[in-house]
């Protein structure tokens, strides 16, 4: 199973995200969030998204859901600290973090494989609200 | 004796002392803790390099500024000028004095580390501002064989410039591009903190 990792610059939104993705996705889907840096407060910490990275992943790779700035750089960073075979199977969603962690993570519970999370995710984008 | 460990806690010390400042600057245009977050990752670095040698070589160093600075800024800074510390780190490796040819390296593989990082590039007012013009400069000097320091003091003059042409230019890249014109008039924090570090660099080695 493709494991998700959640990355907000606030603990709140990242904890919120995988709250809300775990009600729609199966209760055992591996969802870690990362938010905020390691004293709680905003901001994103490279350390923190590879330990959440190595823990999401069980040998069919992780999705990672970012929110903005230094959190997309921060995975980014994180991706080259990793085991360069893992970061092979981790890859950053195109998607935004809420809509996209949601459908990306019904489609992890359902066990496809983490090209098709991410492309579930980045339909994400067109979801229409008017 | 100048050795890379007192180089580095003068330009720590730099960027700490301008805490306030760098914060105002980024409270302008930006989400106002560049200062705070620059602060804490530095004396976060030197709790890290206390416990090294006087006289530790500068790769082991700046890979440990480098590291400290990703691990405690929290901001967009910390990836990035961690990147930048880091990839300099790997250009001095094994050498024991650093010339200006190889400043200019080191300072062109942390420009391609901020790039990587930040998909930036010039005029998109950030610290690549500051940064590439303060290389550019150092080519010149180089090649019109000035000494390293000063090459150092063209570099410095050179961000300085660049400094001051962040005022004139849009944000594009950062929380800062939410504010597209508004942002007109204020120079950018980071550039600011770049070439806080090369001017407490040289005012070091001078």
């Amino acid at each position: 199973m493709v494991g998700i990792v959640i990355v907000s610059h606030s603990v709140k939104i990242a904890e919120g995200v995988k709250e809300l993705a775990l009600q729609m996705a199966r209760k055992d889907q591996l969802i870690i969030a990362a938010g905020g840096t390691d004293t709680g407060d905003i901001g994103s910490d490279p350390m923190k998204i590879q330990a959440a990275i190595e823990a999401a992943d069980k040998g069919d790779g992780v999705a990672v859901f970012a929110d903005l700035g230094s959190a997309v750089m921060s995975v980014g960073l994180a991706k080259e600290m990793i085991d360069p075979q893992l970061a092979q199977r981790v890859c950053l969603a195109n998607a935004p973090i809420v809509e996209g962690a949601i459908a990306g993570a019904v489609e992890a519970a359902m066990g496809s494989p983490l090209e098709k999370v991410l492309e579930t995710a980045y339909g994400a984008r067109n979801m229409e609200k008017q | 004796m100048t050795t890379a460990k007192e180089a580095l806690r003068v330009v720590g010390q730099a960027v700490i002392d301008k805490k306030s400042y760098l914060t105002d600057l980024d409270q302008a245009i930006g989400d106002g803790d560049h200062g705070i977050n620059m602060a804490r990752g530095f004396e976060s670095v030197f709790k890290k390099i206390a416990v090294l040698d006087d006289n530790i070589d500068l790769t082991t160093l700046l890979k440990t500024v480098g590291m400290g600075l990703i691990s405690s800024v929290g901001g967009a800074a910390g990836p990035l000028y961690g990147t930048a510390f880091l990839r300099a780190s790997g250009v001095c490796a094994g050498k024991t004095e650093i010339d200006a040819v190889t400043a200019k390296a080191m300072l062109d593989a942390a420009i391609k580390g901020i790039q990587d990082r930040g998909k930036a590039k010039k005029g998109e007012k950030t610290m690549l501002d500051a940064l590439i013009p303060a290389s550019e400069a150092m080519d010149i000097a180089i090649k019109a064989g000035k000494t390293e320091v000063e090459c150092l003091a063209d570099a410095v003059q050179a961000a300085q410039k660049g400094v001051e042409y962040t005022k004139t230019i849009i944000a594009t890249k950062g929380r800062a591009s939410y504010l597209a014109e508004r942002s007109i008039g204020h120079q950018d924090p980071g550039a600011t903190s770049s070439t806080v570090m090369l001017e407490a660099l040289y005012n070091y080695l001078e």
